[in-house]
């Protein structure tokens, strides 16, 4: 028996490639049915014109994600309303990769795409990174503390987990000895450099939560069909 | 002009459009994309400045006039053509649109124009030509624009470096370049701003502005923007976070102000999606919440006075009136930096 909850859970590991979040956080999942041994989910990104890239990634991570719950055998995404939604739900339906998909007009290939998920990695890391140097400095460390912490010294905390995370999906070194601020390459940040790589990571982070911030407004305007401005920004 | 606690501000709205995206001259995925405009106005606009989307697809010229020069402060807009020819049969608006719109109100608007290094040879013969009819100097690109087999194109390509060359020998200074929400299925990443960087260095005569301060890349943009001096954020579709997410808008400003500084960075409305009047008042009435000016400083009038108009002034030979003072700030908010020490 498949339960919405585990579906749900599953697709919560899904993220928007460029702003770092789950689908279920950002409200892109439109509908969501789960029935015998199958599940069909809809979702619905801010915009008609948000990349298609970013589209694609999104639905094709999700079908994944649905096809790993036990007991699915059969998972459909759809995508609502985006200008190349016919193309992204054939090439879903075919089991066709981006290249293929979008073959009539396009003649890219999945290296491309990697490329780009690989970008937006690097950029999620030095974003969480920075995030948690912040966080850290507000509970009394200093650079010099940070520059010469390892792995196994920080200490636990919610921002913690999701840094480990991102820092694993980079294939860089999570031990207990490893030291703890490193650039996206895994190469240790000296002690005379972390406050001015702090001080960039700081504009990655602003740059992808922002740009959250602003398809969040955008999605809750098209749902509603009405401003939405009274949800509160995210506090630093 | 606007003036606010005895301080007077010069306005020039950096980035203007005169569409018609209305049914008569829309195709299904024009549709789409005013719908995807209207999306931004909507999600971004204080309640009071919202429009139909009936009116926001096809406004006249007199709302135009009327939000821009009679209630908005502006003093100067400058035109940034979109065609789109492939959405709107007869263009979302044109430099031949534009100029109609300029011409009907002498002195109150700058034209731009563009152009398309893939027509080559031909294209450049026509550039020519446009410039000799509107004597524009600046012009607007879209290089994550398709045309026949091409998926978009680079500033440092072969061909767009002869137009860029074709604009420093005409005087065309100031190249505006969106680097922004894709269109079409790109396999390249059309946000990225790598190019901005060769053709900075390059042609050292031009000014880069890049627009949306390359949201939702402020981070690759400041990165460029510390290394080529030539090289402008334009505030469209960054300016409207004041109202809605006003710590995220201190946030880029302050890092604006950091890695490019005070002089390169443009106000403008990308009206009609948002309205010059409210952001004007706002963004002189903005300060960094208290919290952050500790990484950010503060924003004085001098800096506001920049960013509202005497930047673009400068880009664009506009005559600014005697009363606007332009001497330099002696200093520009407090000491800035990264908290290094616990906070």
């Amino acid at each position: 028996m498949i339960t919405e909850a585990s579906v749900l859970d599953a697709l919560s590991g899904v993220r928007d490639p460029e702003l770092d979040e789950p689908i279920t956080d950002l409200k892109f999942i439109s509908d969501l049915r789960v029935g015998e041994g199958a599940v069909d989910l809809r979702l619905r990104l801010p915009t008609p014109f948000c990349a298609p890239n970013f589209a694609y990634l999104m639905v094709a991570d999700a079908r994944e994600a649905l096809l790993a719950v036990p007991g699915v055998r059969r998972a459909s995404v759809v995508l609502d309303d985006h200008h190349t939604a016919d193309e992204i739900n054939a090439g879903m339906v075919g089991g066709l990769g981006f290249g293929s998909t979008f073959h009539s007009f396009e003649d890219t290939d999945g290296d491309s795409l990697d490329e780009l998920r690989a970008i937006f990695r690097r950029k999620a890391f030095v974003s969480r990174q920075e995030k948690l140097c912040r966080a850290m400095l507000a509970d009394g460390y200093s650079s010099e503390d940070l520059a010469n912490m390892s792995i196994g010294g920080l200490p636990d905390s919610e921002a913690k987990v999701t840094y480990l995370s991102r820092r694993r999906e980079l294939g860089l070194d999570v031990s207990a000895t490893a030291p703890f601020v490193v650039d996206p390459e895994g190469r240790p940040i000296p002690e005379e450099a972390v406050v001015q790589h702090l001080r960039f990571a700081r504009v990655t982070r602003l740059s992808i939560e922002s740009n959250a911030g602003f398809c969040r407004g955008v999605l809750a305007a098209r749902q509603a069909g009405a401003p939405d401005i009274s949800e509160r920004e995210a506090t630093l | 002009m606007y003036e606010k606690d005895g301080e007077k501000y010069f306005v020039v709205d950096g980035h203007v459009h005169f569409w018609n995206a209305g049914p008569d001259n829309r195709n299904k995925y024009g549709k789409m994309f005013i719908d995807c405009f209207y999306g931004y106005h909507s999600a971004l606009s204080p309640e009071e400045y919202l429009w139909d989307e009936e009116k926001f697809a096809d406004y006249s010229e007199e709302t135009m006039m009327h939000d821009l020069f009679e209630i908005g402060y502006v003093d100067k807009a400058i035109f940034q053509p979109t065609y789109l020819l492939d959405f709107f049969p007869n263009g979302f608006n044109t430099t031949a649109q534009d100029a109609v719109m300029a011409d009907n109100h002498p002195d109150k608007f700058i034209l731009n124009s563009s152009f398309e290094p893939r027509l080559g040879e031909q294209g450049l013969a026509e550039f020519e030509e446009k410039h000799k009819r509107y004597g524009f100097k600046g012009v607007k690109l879209y290089t994550a624009e398709w045309h026949e087999d091409s998926k978009g194109w680079k500033l440092n390509d072969d061909w767009a470096r002869r137009y860029l060359e074709k604009c420093q020998e005409l005087g065309v200074k100031n190249i505006h370049v969106h680097k922004g929400p894709t269109i079409r299925p790109l396999n390249k990443d059309a946000f990225n701003v790598d190019d901005v960087d060769h053709v900075a260095s390059e042609f050292t005569e031009l000014n880069f502005i890049v627009e949306h301060v390359g949201l939702p890349r402020l981070d690759d943009f400041c990165w460029i923007g510390v290394q080529e001096p030539n090289v402008y954020g334009g505030l469209a579709v960054a300016m409207p976070f004041i109202y809605s997410r006003p710590r995220y808008f201190a946030q880029i400003i302050g890092e604006l102000l950091y890695w490019l500084d005070e002089d390169r960075i443009l106000f403008s409305s990308d009206y009609a999606i948002w309205q010059p009047k409210w952001l004007v008042e706002m963004f002189v009435d903005f300060q960094i919440p208290e919290d952050l000016q500790g990484e950010y400083g503060t924003l004085t009038p001098d800096i506001k006075r920049k960013i509202l108009g005497l930047n673009a002034a400068k880009l664009y030979d506009i005559e600014v009136p005697p009363e606007i003072p332009q001497e330099e700030p002696a200093m520009a908010g407090g000491e800035t930096g990264y908290p290094e020490r616990p906070l």
